[in-house]
């Protein structure tokens, strides 16, 4: 409990694990809060993570804290650049733990070209958190010259998805449940800040991009339609679930459009700017896999239909509540 | 993907719809009686497929859908006693009881663990000795076995603080009682291929013959359904009332030997009310005397079956094939996953969660 208390252990912790690791001149200042310069737009986002295990197959809550918060301010046509950690600890949670997951944090800031430059720790009693929670907040500027949002959606745009769906949320299950498959199927966790700035930077009018986490493609879609006042069509058959994904959805009765992921997102772009858009989102590994996948049209606003693998049409809607594993 | 692909392809879809168009000259009515299936016709589309003279109704097959509320509030009771952890599989936990539901008992504190087996519940027993561990046992034929497993490998272990609730039900009796209510509309029957798979068909043999009724073992995938409609449809065509095998490559006759060795083992043939059809004879499954030892309700007391309130929901009708759910007055408007009003609208593989979830009328 120490560590939380303000006084030298805390001094410590911070001298010895975090600001080693996120080493920068806002840090190094040593202030209650970082000044930084930010003309113009800017984007403003906060997410907390508290996702059990802490580490899992192909990534871990640190890394998620720094890709799930610049990814969203990528959502919003934004460069992501300073974020802000706290962090809730477990008293008795092991230094090496924590020193694992700041290392986790420093690599993803690195990749995805953010400082974390303030934060704030805390320390809770043993048996009030598993382990570790971390918030970030992130401010980026925004670089795309015309909104991105909902509102900009039209008729006839089309949906770009940028690789295949649930590994994310079929990785975190596993390890959790310790469910032993056949295959290890590791998160698709990463920053998709590149491929976002690339379409910007390549004057693609992008009108409007939604990464796809909890909820899922389903959620995001149904969201937009919403938002955007519109209807949208989908060809379940386009859309790519690897086979392991899909063989562990089948047999917990889950629906691979419903699964969380970390590392993908969808475009909506005008018809003409398709062939173009995909082009540059399959330069870069996160999004090697876009394809198109369907696009809007007029409609009752939240409607969102799914031609099925044999022909006929199906409503997608959100998830309600939480997907669980059914009996046979 | 081997197994599941080669069920899915357009085309061959549309080549059995058009021959069950050709071969159709009257309405037929067909009920399949697995949640699974009701998933898998709703989810890819099966029934636009098909000549409007073919009605596919929802029977009773979702196990969460058909577990009578006193079980539930049986194990809402024995998870809020001290020292006990209840292991149940997911989608038991939203199904409501009379006053509660095991997801909110949850939140309120119980210790109620997901399971994806009933022997993770035996790993759950020997970890925490100190406990009462009770597993809620519940599903058709499909689960019986494994659930039975988990008391047979208790009992070798000599696990003391291991039982179950047991809420096991039988398909065979509740297609009886579906064809004997008055006003029946059924007229052929796809029967669970996983079902099959553990017991066999030979017992559906009686019932067709004596009712009149095609019954044809269907697999889950969209060929498997529109192979097991052709095959009824072409029964009825030609007036004929038998017992067919579609799902061939997992099914056998006789079924599965060793599963239905250790199911009579643990278990015996029990009456067993059903939500929505009230009691059926020898309809279900409760621990045999020989393990009574496990049983939660000689640990805990015995579940008291009460008289269902339905309400407005008209879950029970949907339940027995009688409605659709989107001609419930209540459908996705009063009710819906987020407000649901029955079992049928909580439960992931119940007809009305899969009606909201696939066939929602625009803007609803």
């Amino acid at each position: 409990m120490a560590h939380g208390g303000g006084g030298r252990a805390m001094a410590q912790l911070l001298d010895d694990i975090f600001r080693p690791a996120f080493d920068n001149a806002w840090l190094a200042q040593q202030h209650d809060g970082a000044v930084v310069d930010m003309p113009g737009a800017m984007a403003f986002t906060t997410d907390s993570y508290v996702v059990r295990p802490l580490f899992f197959p192909g990534s871990d809550i640190g890394t998620m804290a720094v890709h799930g918060t610049v990814n969203d301010l990528a959502m919003c046509g934004a460069r992501p650049q300073y974020l802000s950690a706290g962090f809730i600890l477990e008293e008795g949670l092991p230094l090496a733990t924590l020193c694992r997951v700041v290392d986790s944090m420093a690599a993803a800031a690195v990749e995805a070209g953010v400082q974390i430059v303030t934060g704030d720790l805390k320390v809770v009693e043993r048996g009030k958190a598993d382990g570790v929670y971390i918030n970030t907040a992130g401010v980026g500027k925004v670089v795309a010259p015309k909104p991105v949002e909902p509102a900009r959606v039209q008729a006839g745009d089309r949906i770009l998805l940028s690789g295949d769906l649930g590994r994310h949320g079929v990785a975190v299950m596993t390890a959790r449940e310790k469910l032993e498959l056949e295959s290890a199927i590791e998160s698709d966790c990463a920053s998709v800040v590149q491929p976002v700035l690339a379409l910007l930077e390549e004057g693609i009018d992008v009108r409007c991009l939604r990464d796809l986490t909890r909820g899922g493609l389903a959620s995001a879609l149904v969201e937009v339609s919403e938002s955007a006042g519109l209807a949208a069509e989908i060809r379940e058959v386009d859309i790519p679930v690897r086979e392991d994904v899909s063989a562990f959805c089948e047999l917990l009765g889950l629906d691979p459009l419903h699964v969380a992921n970390e590392g993908r997102f969808i475009t909506i772009v005008a018809e003409q700017d398709v062939a173009r858009a995909t082009d540059i989102l399959r330069q870069y590994p996160v999004s090697q896999g876009a394809v198109e996948i369907g696009h809007f049209v007029q409609g009752p606003a939240g409607l969102v239909t799914a031609s099925s693998m044999i022909g006929a049409s199906r409503v997608i809607d959100r998830l309600s509540g939480e997907q669980l594993p059914r009996i046979c | 993907m081997k197994y599941r692909d080669e069920y899915r392809t357009p085309d061959a879809a549309r080549g059995y719809a058009d021959t069950i168009a050709r071969i159709t000259t009257r309405p037929w009515t067909l009920m399949e009686v697995c949640g699974g299936q009701t998933h898998a016709i709703v989810r890819f589309g099966i029934d636009q497929l098909l000549p409007e003279t073919i009605s596919l109704i929802h029977g009773p097959g979702c196990p969460v859908c058909v577990t009578p509320i006193a079980y539930i509030d049986k194990a809402l009771e024995i998870a809020g006693l001290p020292g006990v952890i209840l292991c149940t599989f997911g989608d038991m936990l939203r199904v409501p009881g009379t006053h509660s539901d095991l997801s909110a008992a949850r939140a309120r504190g119980a210790d109620i663990r997901v399971v994806y087996s009933p022997l993770e519940a035996l790993t759950v027993a020997r970890e925490n000795p100190g406990d009462e561990v009770v597993f809620f046992a519940v599903g058709f034929e499909t689960t019986a076995p494994a659930n039975a497993m988990a008391v047979y490998q208790a009992e070798r272990a000599g696990l003391e603080n291991f039982s179950v609730l047991v809420s096991q039900v039988l398909v065979p009796p509740a297609i009886r009682a579906l064809l004997d209510r008055p006003g029946n509309q059924v007229q052929g029957f796809l029967a669970a291929g996983h079902v099959c798979t553990i017991t066999g068909y030979e017992a559906y043999e009686p019932i067709a013959r004596e009712h009149g009724v095609p019954i044809v073992v269907t697999g889950f995938e969209p060929l498997d359904i529109l192979e097991g409609v052709y095959r009824c449809v072409r029964q009825l065509e030609k007036g004929e009332s038998c017992v067919e095998n579609q799902y061939s490559r997992a099914v056998r006759r006789p079924g599965n030997a060793m599963a239905q060795h250790v199911m009579q083992a643990v278990f015996q043939m029990v009456p067993r009310q059903w939500r929505g059809m009230g009691d059926i004879p020898a309809s279900g499954l409760g621990v045999s005397l020989a393990y009574r030892s496990f049983d939660a309700e000689a640990r805990f007391g015995t579940v008291n079956g009460e008289a269902e309130t339905q309400g407005e929901c008209l879950s029970g009708a949907v339940l027995r094939g009688e409605i659709r759910p989107d001609q419930c007055p209540a459908f996705g408007t009063r009710c819906t996953p987020e407000r649901p009003l029955g079992v049928t609208m909580v439960s992931e593989e119940g007809a009305c969660a899969a009606y909201y979830r696939y066939r929602r009328p625009a803007g609803g």
